[in-house]
């Protein structure tokens, strides 16, 4: 029982992760109905602003999180302007295929500048941590990860929920033209929202560095969960992604108790799942 | 160049002039014409693998462009039929088939799994859709990494035969005979996708795209019409893959069905021209020939500039001109013919 119990904790924590950054790919969606295959590669690249902030400064992951979210925050905002603008409003296939296009000049990137070598932040601080609750095991870093990755996902839907600034977004995204109307600026909004949402990515990329590796290809392992989680939760829906990502993470964590290589295979199998049976998601509107 | 085949379906009046034909086979002829004389022209062994490599490819891109570019259901799994081509060709061939047997057999063992997938999936739309067959391919890929019978990860070998036509063997000094039965297996692609396009089927197809709802209001019978371009789209990608598994003789997970892959297919489509019949040939030549280049020039450093030339080029495409590089190619001879 108390096997069970560690396994759903486990998956819980490493479902957090999952949500934070399902959370910006389901905004860009929300906004701007734009599916960003470079998401992957956005982590990755706070990864490796986490990395370098250690290898260079020598920096905790957990105090260079703002340089990791302000670094991919200007990667969003730079490819919102290079790429994403100019090609709104062109077929939804131009605007898929010029993500792919990005996410594979960024690992290209990466692999040019900074070789396929794996790189890991030694004896990170949340390593010293602990916790023993009724017989589970809270190891430190994820106990980190879960918990900054669920700060920063409330900062985000509070963010785009609660202020001015989060219903203009929104207000631009669901009407550009009656938005443009009542004085907001729909692409200074778009530019905004990529921001935000490269800033939340690199935060989960400087968070997950307290247990894995940077390398070029790092982001695949979240990407193909955050897809899943995001259209599993409804695309556009952030409280839906924070849901599905939990659940995603204990099915996960269960099913890698008993069969561990199925794990992904129960993910993508749930997702199936839900989806044949409401083709929305589980809190989209669209 | 968006055909408004709504708009033709549900018009009244005399119907517009049909396009010369003479002309159109004219070219597509000239077309072939300029494949044969491919590897008599370019005689050296990169040429042939680039060229082997790119009608593969370009076959299965094709094949993609039947349901994405023509039907408009993206998908980012076809990966899947490749495999399922791939690996029924090398399981019957590994049990003494006749490797031109096992393609055959493949191809309906495709048709069955489109249909199968097809079914539930088409009931989604848009994006659900897309990632939707990305969960079912990858869902396959870990399932096969798994099966014993299938090699697991490490992949299945073919035993290496007496070069001949019918083993579908040659010998590797001279590629050309791959080459041709590459090109045949193309003319045959060809034929079938245009006689699908050109007929009732091509018409529904397009409205779909276009419009779901519309088509449905005015009598189009959306899944159906989508089950027969997937079907079409499947066998077309299959056949591919057991072409490629007999010219590799060698077939693993990522090699066959890896979502690296998938997104070749689409990439390729869209480079050249998706819903465009010669766009997903044209893109393969363009990406297979980039990559041989660059990695020729660039090999050994680790450091591949091939993914950065390769990234921007797609950028850049999607950026300046949507259509492919045919429509690029008909931008400029418009505005060539309008100045005199």
């Amino acid at each position: 029982m108390t096997d069970v119990l560690q396994a759903l904790v486990n998956g819980l924590l490493i479902g957090s992760v999952f949500a934070l950054v399902a959370v910006g790919l389901t905004l860009i969606y929300g906004v701007m109905d734009i599916v960003n295959f470079a998401h992957g590669e956005m982590v990755m690249a706070g990864m490796y602003a986490s990395f370098f902030a250690w290898s260079v400064v020598g920096l905790d992951p957990l105090v260079s999180l703002p340089i990791a979210g302000v670094s991919v925050g200007v990667v969003g905002g730079l490819m919102y302007l290079g790429v994403i603008g100019p090609v709104l409003g062109k077929s939804p296939l131009a605007q898929v295929i010029a993500t792919f296009g990005v996410q594979v000049f960024l690992r290209g990137l990466a692999q040019f500048l900074w070789t396929p070598d794996t790189r890991t932040v030694r004896h990170v601080w949340a390593d010293g941590i602990r916790l023993h609750i009724g017989g589970v095991l809270l190891g430190g870093p994820q106990l980190v990860m879960a918990g900054g990755a669920l700060l920063c996902t409330l900062a985000v839907a509070a963010l785009m929920n609660r202020t001015r600034l989060g219903g203009a977004i929104r207000a631009a995204g669901e009407d550009q033209a009656a938005a443009a109307l009542m004085g907001i600026n729909p692409r200074r909004m778009y530019a905004l929202a990529w921001v935000i949402a490269g800033t939340a990515t690199g935060v989960a990329g400087g968070l997950v560095m307290n247990a894995y590796s940077a390398s070029p290809t790092a982001g695949v392992t979240f990407v193909l969960m955050a897809f899943v989680v995001v259209a599993l939760g409804g695309f556009g829906s952030i409280g839906g992604a924070a849901v599905a990502g939990l659940l995603i993470g204990a099915v996960q964590g269960v099913v890698g108790r008993y069969a561990s290589s199925y794990t992904l295979v129960a993910a993508l199998g749930i997702y199936l799942l839900v989806v044949l049976v409401r083709p929305r998601g589980l809190m989209g509107t669209r | 160049m968006s055909v408004p085949v709504l708009e033709r379906l549900t018009r009244v009046g005399p119907p517009r002039p049909p396009p010369r034909r003479s002309t159109r086979w004219l070219a597509t002829a000239v077309v072939f014409a300029a494949l044969a004389a491919y590897p008599l022209v370019l005689g050296d062994s990169n040429a042939q693998d680039i060229g082997i490599q790119a009608l593969t490819f370009g076959i299965a891109a094709t094949g993609w462009n039947v349901l994405g570019g023509y039907t408009g259901q993206i998908s980012f799994g076809h990966a899947l039929y490749f495999g399922t081509g791939a690996y029924t060709t090398a399981m019957l061939v590994r049990h003494d088939w006749s490797p031109w047997l096992a393609i055959a057999l493949s191809l309906p063992v495709a048709a069955t799994v489109a249909v199968v997938i097809g079914y539930p999936t088409f009931r989604l739309r848009h994006h659900y859709y897309s990632i939707a067959t990305i969960a079912v391919a990858e869902i396959v890929l870990l399932l096969v990494t798994t099966t014993a019978a299938l090699g697991q990860a490490s992949g299945l070998e073919l035993p290496i035969k007496e070069p001949s036509l019918a083993n579908l063997q040659f010998s590797l000094q001279d590629k050309r005979p791959y080459y041709y039965v590459a090109l045949a297996l193309f003319g045959l692609v060809a034929l079938a996708v245009m006689v699908f396009l050109r007929g009732r089927a091509g018409c529904y197809v397009r409205a779909i795209r276009d419009d779901q709802v519309a088509a449905a209001a005015v009598g189009v019978p959306v899944q159906r019409y989508k089950m027969y371009a997937a079907v079409l789209s499947a066998v077309t990608t299959a056949l591919a893959g057991g072409f490629y598994v007999m010219f590799v003789l060698f077939i693993d997970p990522p090699s066959g069905l890896g979502l690296d892959l998938s997104v070749s297919f689409t990439l390729m489509a869209v480079l050249g021209g998706a819903g465009r019949f010669w766009g997903p040939l044209l893109g393969a030549w363009v990406l297979v020939g980039v990559q041989f280049l660059t990695r020729q020039q660039f090999s050994g450093s680790g450091r591949s500039v091939d993914l950065l030339l390769y990234g921007a080029l797609i950028i850049t495409i999607a950026v300046v001109e949507p259509g492919g590089i045919i429509a690029l190619i008909e931008r400029v001879r418009r505005r060539i013919r309008r100045s005199p």
